[in-house]
């Protein structure tokens, strides 16, 4: 039973592990540390096992809960409301996008679906190119990488696909698509298909199993249910961190307090939390760079039914990918996309699916017959694909500003037609994509014909998000990145950033391991620097 | 009471008269957690709507509304505080008879709305070449879906067991 399954993070606790879940504070605190780090996903989590490992005194803080195996029910309707931004209702300022984002001990880490890429050599060319970031190339970040492939039991799964991803692979094959298996952070996967509400086994190596435990056997202390508010700073240098403790809902701040003063600031609150962070402090940003630039892989979502069961609901989630069409595409050319495949469970299927009454209903029902393909468009690499804003609404909560050009309404057509035709490659007797009233094609040729004249536009067209990146670039050059090649913010000495929102364009591929290898060499970096 | 900024975008779109209508309306702020009067009106008129073809029939039909309505306040609930004030400024906006009428052509009151009324409103809403009318049905239509779909009831009828039992 359940039961008999370990809980590290329970026994870790039980151990003595400095936690404190500040909604159950009765009075304001305020603690010294070598360093502070705001964030404790793929980003945090990294950092703070490094940090911790070269003897330095760590705090984290973390706005969501600490919930583990023991908690993670393989419910979406417990795990949404606990361990999403938003009650995974985040979206875009104009409503457009749907942005799926951790908030919890483990951030995204901790509800991810165990893809695991490095980053293309194409992007990694970009920036050096593009942005003149030197240090950055693949051969530089190749240990880095191994490193934390290693920790994290990043291997290949040599498991066969579940029929969602074998369809996609089938498909593909057919239209001499190239497409591989994508690699996995696993260790003894049940093989089961829940990684999205947290890994009720802990096979998942997620922050909230590796990293982070580490850190608070080595002292570390983490504070959740704590949000960031501010850094004071003066002249050069952030002198304390600002926290307010959250209620046990996690929706809005109690009036208690947590001040951190540290050596050194790690901002990895993700690309939204971050630029939003350093907004609310009003750091130094003479050429307005803070919050711009960030991506966010718009992905486009088309269903189709076969005639055999498919259970996308169960088996790993996410273990075929198709990079074709970002590798047959210029980079700074028409956008490219990466096709995969999602889980499909019921709630996150029913809020997807276009339409309602009857359409909706019926579509429910086939439920079990039910493919699903994505195509995330890499943007980011052209003119016309300038990303987003991260800016603060009144309250001071983030939000997210994404306009969606004409550049990328026809990369979202061309996906379309894509993963449509392979979807009857694969066999489907119908395809309805995630789009207006959620029409249903019976042919190829219906499909592609349908689809070239699609009223593509904000809030017709389902477009979602789990990655979002950029926002505080690394880059030598100020007046176009806000952090310098170690990860240090430009105008402030002792501010660091580590985390996804350090990328200058988006990667074109699942970013946990991106994030992960750029931040383990960044944090070593750190480690010694206040070692010295 | 003087309307927010969200509900003069909304009017803005909705014309003169629903604005001066928003103005001289007394409401109640929607309760912290909960979707407050406006909300329940406009829920319990949608849910089966949205959800038709889904529910179960006879007596499970009452109790299937029942539990999404309360799934769909829980929702409410644990959002951050500037989308349960939207979407209070939506459900205002929504139990006014002339911004239903000026948006969606809809007449009716949420009470005595037949479910075509109610069929051919999210249609306009869902049609709508006004982008905050189409967030407006992304919205309801999230809220109900996943409220529905979350739960167990809902699961024999879409072919769907429940998670695994791990042992």
């Amino acid at each position: 039973m359940a039961a008999t399954i370990a809980d590290p993070v329970r026994e870790g606790i039980a151990s003595g592990w400095r936690v404190i879940d500040a909604s159950t504070l009765d009075e304001d605190r305020t603690l010294d540390a070598d360093v502070v780090i705001v964030g404790t996903g793929a980003g945090g989590g990294t950092a703070a096992e490094i940090l911790a490992d070269a003897g330095l005194g760590v705090v984290l803080v973390e706005e969501g809960p600490l919930k583990s195996s023991t908690d993670f029910r393989m419910l979406e309707s417990d795990a949404y409301p606990e361990l999403y931004q938003e009650s995974a209702a985040r979206r875009t300022r104009d409503k457009a996008i749907g942005i799926l984002q951790g908030r919890c001990v483990g951030g995204g880490t901790t509800v991810n679906w165990t893809s695991s890429f490095r980053t293309p050599d194409a992007t990694l060319d970009y920036w050096q190119r593009a942005f003149g970031l030197a240090g950055f190339g693949a051969a530089d970040l190749a240990p880095w990488f191994a490193r934390m492939e290693a920790r994290l039991a990043i291997a290949p799964w040599d498991v066969a696909p579940n029929a969602n991803n074998a369809a996609l692979a089938r498909g593909a094959t057919k239209l001499g698509i190239a497409s591989g298996t994508i690699r996995r952070n696993v260790k003894g996967c049940w093989n089961i298909g829940y990684c999205g509400m947290g890994c009720p086994t802990n096979a998942k190596q997620s922050m909230l199993v590796t990293t982070i435990p580490r850190a608070l056997e080595r002292g570390a202390t983490l504070f959740t249910r704590t949000r960031a508010l501010r850094f004071v700073w003066h002249g050069e240098r952030v002198e304390a961190l600002e926290c307010a403790a959250m209620d046990a809902r996690g929706t809005r701040p109690t009036a208690r307090r947590i001040v951190i003063r540290a050596r050194a600031y790690v901002a990895a609150a993700g690309a939204i939390g971050t630029p939003a962070l350093l907004l609310r402090s009003h750091v130094p940003d003479p050429y307005g760079v803070v919050g711009r630039r960030t991506f966010v892989h718009p992905t486009l979502v088309s269903a189709a039914i076969m005639p055999e069961r498919i259970d996308g609901f169960a088996g790993a989630p996410q273990t075929v990918f198709s990079d074709h069409f970002l590798d047959t595409l210029p980079l700074d050319g028409p956008i490219g996309f990466k096709l995969e495949a999602p889980p499909i469970h019921p709630l996150l299927t029913a809020i997807t699916l276009p339409n309602h009454g009857a359409t909706h209903a019926g579509r429910m029902r086939e439920l079990p017959h039910l493919q699903v393909v994505l195509a995330l468009l890499r943007d980011g690499f052209h003119a016309d694909s300038p990303g987003g804003t991260v800016g603060l609404a009144s309250d001071g909560t983030p939000v997210l500003d994404y306009p969606l050009t004409p550049y990328l309404w026809d990369g979202a057509r061309r996906a379309f037609a894509t993963m449509a035709e392979i979807q009857f490659a694969a066999g489907a007797t119908a395809v309805i994509p995630a789009h207006g009233e959620g029409a249903q094609f019976a042919s190829s040729a219906a499909a592609r014909a349908a689809i070239a004249q699609f009223d593509l536009r904000p809030l017709a067209t389902s477009i979602v998000s789990a990655h979002v990146m950029g926002g505080c670039a690394l880059g030598p050059d100020p007046r176009r990145a806000a952090c310098d090649p170690a990860g240090r913010f430009h105008h402030l000495a002792n501010l660091h950033v580590m985390d996804g929102s350090l990328f200058p364009t988006s990667i074109g591929a699942n970013p946990q391991l991106s994030i992960y290898g750029i931040v383990a060499k960044l944090a070593s970096g750190l480690a010694a620097a206040l070692k010295a | 009471m003087i309307p927010s900024r969200r509900n003069f975008i909304f009017v803005g779109v909705a014309g003169a008269a629903a604005l001066a209508t928003v103005r001289l309306w007394p409401r109640e702020a929607p309760r912290p957690g909960a979707l407050g009067a406006d909300g329940v009106a406009v829920m319990s008129a949608i849910a089966p709507v949205m959800l038709a073809g889904a529910l179960p029939g006879g007596g499970a039909r009452e109790t299937a509304l029942n539990e999404t309505l309360v799934a769909i306040e829980s929702a409410v609930a644990g959002l951050a505080p500037r989308a349960q004030a939207e979407l209070g400024d939506l459900f205002a906006l929504l139990a006014l008879a002339p911004a239903r009428w000026s948006l969606a052509g809809m007449t009716a009151s949420w009470q005595s709305a037949t479910p075509a009324d109610v069929a051919r409103f999210l249609d306009r809403l869902r049609e709508s070449r006004i982008e905050l009318l189409r967030a407006a049905y992304d919205a309801l239509h999230q809220l109900v879906m996943a409220a529905w779909y979350g739960n167990p009831r809902a699961w024999p009828a879409i072919g769907y067991g429940g998670p695994p039992v791990l042992g």
